[in-house]
């Protein structure tokens, strides 16, 4: 099959690889019809990510046909699917609780003494995300291997077009559950930092939840324009003060809850750093946290802050004193995928929540590196990407 | 072994104790060796099903990756092939001292083995959080040629690989497969030799 490999920093590649085959019982194997590029995968091609090697199969953000099953899948060929990027067993403790995230069977066993390194507790693994967080092969090629087919893959009503379910696979997931853990109450104003995907998914996510306003920073104007579109004001943090302006808008009390969806992208994460920080044992600052850092700030006091955005290690300058004082509470964690795929399909199909919106690019696959290059280049005009096998 | 009963100031487990006195309180029977390995792992099963598939030795091999091969000799012996480095395999006889049903399973290597071991496994009900399982090994790393070999794996590997080897044991249990994130047949052919 043909499948975008990850070579280097600023090298991806559409190579002729072999195709999956179906290993364990409960796998299928599923022919991609979409798959985008994510805002995560520019750290790879950054080359930011430790344990990625040579060839490896990119791409988390995916949907298809099923083409085979194993014994124990529950899914049938012809059927589509759009996958969770989270790789999760359903039977495990954290799957009971829906925890899905946490999964302690996703990741190979082999795979998880780095995350008990890192982390106390290894996480789920991930599709096409470094050896970290399993080695699995990812979904930017024809063909992909999905492990536990029988709780991932949501089945995708006939008729409803890849494009308005694709992002049911991370990113629309990932925007709710930033607003759900805002706890937000009807009338509060919310503050979201980053307009990427996740920042314009927790907007319009956070009205559903009865937000009265929401304000929206980032220094993208396309992307602003954007969330104005859904109903947001804006801040243009490049040219206002972000702490002022909030204060300002809220009367001086501060947006009762806070969303940092900027997280690692804007300001550089080496997790290689981290780990080598980790094994000097300095503990020395390492994620640099502005925007979580202006969201604790300016949060009102006894405020909610919900932080979606990823941070792989250790940081200084955390206002911890802030944050204690004013008596706020912190949710954050990778996107329990599997949990909240079921109301928003209903939600898509309802009309309540807009998806297409975001879509910039649609390419085929073959042209996948011109589209990393094009993404990594230009976040003004590209928002999103959306790779089809077979487009030209 | 000392006479005297060991006691600590606190409830923290012997594995996790600093100084080298945790083998004689282990409660092991014929104690062999002198490198401890204890690792725990919580399995959402009941505690019958993850004891009863544990006690049929012969399914060990699925989940344990250096184990070659185990034959069951009668009910309290059998006779283990394991890995070790440089396409070379160790083996011995292995008696159970000790077993208690859904509770533990004591064992000590017979004389003659290439590598001396002891160890027990523990399993106890967790109610709603399924079994707790719980394994304790002590090895006696060898001498010579052979025994270089094997002790650079056993000195450097074997809590990794306990504590790997009931990942995998919990993932069968509770998933019915263990992951892998191969996707050819071939890879996974590679990976698991
Ligand atoms: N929790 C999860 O499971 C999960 C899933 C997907 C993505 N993520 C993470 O969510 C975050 C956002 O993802 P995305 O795809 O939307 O990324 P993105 O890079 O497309 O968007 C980030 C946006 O933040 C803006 N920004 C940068 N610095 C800022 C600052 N100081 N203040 C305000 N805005 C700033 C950037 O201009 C950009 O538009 C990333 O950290 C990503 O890794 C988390
Ligand atoms: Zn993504
Ligand atoms: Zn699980």
């Amino acid at each position: 099959m043909r499948a975008l490999a990850w070579h280097g920093r600023h090298d991806v590649r559409v190579d002729t690889v072999d195709d999956p085959e179906i290993l364990n019982p409960r796998d299928c194997i599923i022919k991609v019809t979409s798959t985008a590029i994510c805002g995560s995968d520019l750290h790879l091609y950054d080359g930011y990510i430790p344990t990625m090697k040579a060839g490896d199969i990119l791409g988390h953000e995916f949907m298809g046909e099923v083409v085979e099953t194993g014994p124990k899948s529950t899914l049938q060929k012809g059927q589509r699917v759009v996958v969770p990027f989270t790789i999760a067993c359903g039977s495990c403790y954290h799957c009971g609780k829906h925890q899905y995230s946490a999964c302690d069977n996703g990741n190979p066993a082999d795979n998880q003494d780095i995350g008990m390194e890192l982390y106390g507790q290894p996480m789920s693994g991930l599709f096409g995300y470094s050896h970290l967080t399993g080695g699995y092969a990812g979904g930017q090629a024809e063909y992909v291997r999905v492990p536990f087919s029988d709780v991932g893959p949501i089945v995708i009503p006939d008729g409803v077009d890849d494009d308005t379910v694709l992002f049911l696979s991370d990113i629309l997931p990932t925007g709710w559950m930033a607003a759900e853990n805002a706890d937000i109450e009807p009338g509060d104003t919310v503050a979201v930092w980053g307009c990427g995907p996740v920042g314009l998914f927790a907007v319009q996510s956070a009205f559903l939840m009865g937000a009265a306003r929401v304000i929206a920073i980032d220094h993208f104007p396309k992307r602003l324009e954007l969330a104005k579109k859904f109903g947001a004001e804006t801040i243009n943090y490049e040219e206002s003060a972000v702490y002022e302006a909030l204060m300002t808008m809220t009367g001086g009390i501060g947006p009762d809850a806070v969303i940092d969806s900027v997280g690692l992208e804007a300001h550089g994460f080496f997790v290689d750093n981290v780990i080598d920080q980790i094994k000097k044992s300095t503990f020395l600052g390492t994620d640099r946290i502005h925007s979580i850092r202006q969201a604790i700030v300016a949060c009102r006091k006894g405020g909610r802050v919900s932080m979606p955005a990823v941070y792989g290690g250790i940081v200084d300058k955390f206002p911890l004193g802030a944050f204690m004082e004013k008596g706020l509470t912190l949710k954050t964690g990778q996107t329990h995928v599997q949990h909240y795929m079921p109301a928003l399909l209903n939600a898509i199909m309802e009309g309540k929540i807009d998806t297409t919106f975001l879509i910039s690019h649609r390419m085929d696959l073959e042209d996948a590196p011109k589209g990393y290059k094009m993404f990594h280049d230009d976040q003004n005009e590209v928002t999103k990407i959306v790779l089809k096998p077979g487009f030209n | 072994m000392s006479d005297d009963p060991i006691v600590h100031g606190d409830d923290a487990p012997p594995s996790s104790w600093k100084k080298g006195d945790a083998p004689d309180a282990m409660g092991i029977g014929d104690t062999k060796g002198d490198s401890i390995v204890g690792r725990t792992v919580t399995i959402n099963r009941p505690v019958g099903e993850v004891f009863a598939y544990f006690r049929d030795f012969t399914n060990l091999p699925t989940f344990m990756e250096n184990v070659v091969s185990i034959e069951v000799l009668d009910e309290a012996r059998s006779h283990w092939v394991v890995k070790a480095p440089a396409g070379r395999t160790v083996e011995w006889d292995a008696r159970i001292t000790d077993e208690a049903q859904d509770r533990f399973i004591a064992w000590t290597s017979e004389p003659g083995a290439d590598v001396a071991n002891s160890g027990r496994v523990d399993f106890q009900d967790a109610g709603a959080r399924g079994t707790v399982v719980t394994a304790t090994i002590l090895y006696d790393p060898p001498g010579g040629i052979v025994g270089k070999i094997v002790a650079k794996m056993f000195q450097r590997e074997p809590a990794i690989q306990a504590r790997r080897d009931l990942r995998r044991f919990k993932q069968l249990m509770e998933t019915g497969e263990i992951a892998t994130s191969a996707y050819t047949a071939r890879q996974l052919e590679e990976e698991t030799n």
